[in-house]
């Protein structure tokens, strides 16, 4: 019996079938090739009453296979853990972390097939929990009234007692967090603008994103301004960000190789995220609504460029969190 | 026997460092109002310029979230606890 081959004749709905799922059809033999090349997206309604020449990009990091632009990072730092000979077969993974790392390091490390145990404060979402155990990894919850410097100290203490048992990555001091943002997340904003790029906004809580990417576009154009967006307050709900004033100020955060930083209320990020969901069709998380905000700001001071920044995630994971569970929405108990 | 508040890391600054103090109030409302007085600053973190909780903030009164109880009319009593938890999260559950 005689087969048709498929390319026999056009598909009726060709165009269709073609489109790629992703932008540059990528594809990999393993979860750990999927990391990056993440979709940049033009925000076109939010920005609507900005002046024409001024132009708003969001890098949408939520495509990595972990959901956050954490994948970047975890995925280098374990690979240098492994040319080492610091991670091999016996080891541990062990970090503090807000979450989006943990899920990172959850995940790489069920790839590498090796033990995670994570320390996360005893109030992120309930979500990160459940998707952190989904991957095999085991939480240690520290005190919520300490936030995440609780669970860095924490951390600090499971290590102490039994040092050979642990690889800890240490996000918040490994050079390896900004070198993975400046091999893969600079040259990708590069590409993807054609070079055009004027403006680079990054939230901070390791400051690994803001502090690799920046030193690639500073090196491939010193012109280009790199702005740090953090909490406007010590006391803030942007899940994953630090206030850099009053937090244990990371290794790896080096504010000499800023050009600025643009303080993002709560309140305010919250909002942002709502529109972006609205206006944008963009379900994100709070990081996303505080850079989206910042961009939007520094926006106001130029006439013309182009502004990059980075959505960290999107948003389903906070769905029970405060940013949607808020005080006037709730259903109220009997 | 008046309320214990437990204040977290980053209001720290309005208590001199104390992780918990004392005050006085027939609901949670009044008790943030007497921690005004003698912490300043401490109550607008916590609530908007309408007088509302913020959305970041939870407030748990001997560990329920007050939210699902009378919010800021949610009644205290000597002897009861207020602990006012930054939402880095929320979701304690």
């Amino acid at each position: 019996m005689a087969t048709i081959s498929p390319s026999s004749r056009p598909s009726p709905v060709a165009g269709i079938n073609n489109t790629p799922t992703r932008a540059d059809g990528h594809r990999g033999n393993s979860v750990l090739d999927l990391v990056g090349r993440t979709p940049l997206l033009r925000l076109r309604q939010i920005t609507r009453d900005l002046p024409p020449d001024i132009r708003i990009w969001a890098k949408l990091e939520g495509f990595n296979p972990g959901g956050s632009v954490k994948d970047r990072p975890a995925l280098h730092m374990l690979q240098a853990g492994i040319a080492s000979g610091e991670l091999r077969p016996g080891k541990t993974i062990l970090d503090s972390t807000s979450g989006n790392t943990g899920i990172a390091l959850a995940l790489y490390g069920a790839a590498l097939g090796l033990p995670v145990e994570l320390v996360l404060p005893a109030n992120v979402s309930r979500e990160r929990r459940q998707i952190i155990e989904a991957y095999g990894a085991t939480p240690i919850e520290s005190d919520p009234m300490e936030g995440s410097d609780g669970a860095i100290r924490l951390c600090r203490e499971v290590l102490a007692k039994n040092p050979d048992r642990y690889f800890k990555p240490d996000q918040y001091f490994n050079p390896v967090n900004p070198l993975a943002h400046y091999e893969t997340t600079g040259p990708e904003i590069w590409e993807q603008t054609e070079g055009r790029v004027t403006h680079f906004c990054a939230t901070i809580g390791t400051s690994g994103t803001v502090m690799g990417t920046g030193r690639y576009l500073k090196e491939k154009n010193p012109d280009i301004q790199i702005l740090a967006i953090e909490p406007d307050d010590a006391f803030h709900g942007l899940e994953g960000l630090k206030h850099m004033a009053s937090s244990i100020v990371p290794g790896i955060y080096h504010e000499e190789a800023l050009d600025g930083k643009i303080p993002a209320p709560t309140e305010e990020a919250y909002d942002m995220v709502y529109r972006l969901g609205r206006e944008e069709g963009l379900l994100v998380g709070q990081s996303s609504g505080a850079a989206a905000w910042a961009a939007l700001e520094l926006a106001k001071t130029m006439d013309h460029g182009d502004i990059v920044t980075i959505f960290c995630d999107f948003g389903d994971k906070y769905l029970s969190t405060n940013l949607w569970a808020g005080w006037d929405d709730l259903p109220k108990r009997a | 026997m008046p309320v214990t508040v437990k204040i977290p890391t980053p209001l720290r600054k309005f208590t001199a460092g104390a992780e918990s103090v004392e005050g006085e109030g027939a609901s949670v409302g009044d008790l943030l109002t007497d921690l005004e007085s003698r912490h300043t600053g401490l109550q607008e973190r916590i609530c908007d310029e309408q007088g509302k909780v913020r959305r970041f903030v939870n407030l748990y009164v001997n560990g329920e979230d007050i939210r699902f109880q009378q919010q800021l009319d949610t009644p205290v009593k000597d002897g009861d606890d207020l602990a006012i938890v930054p939402a880095i999260a929320g979701g304690r559950d």
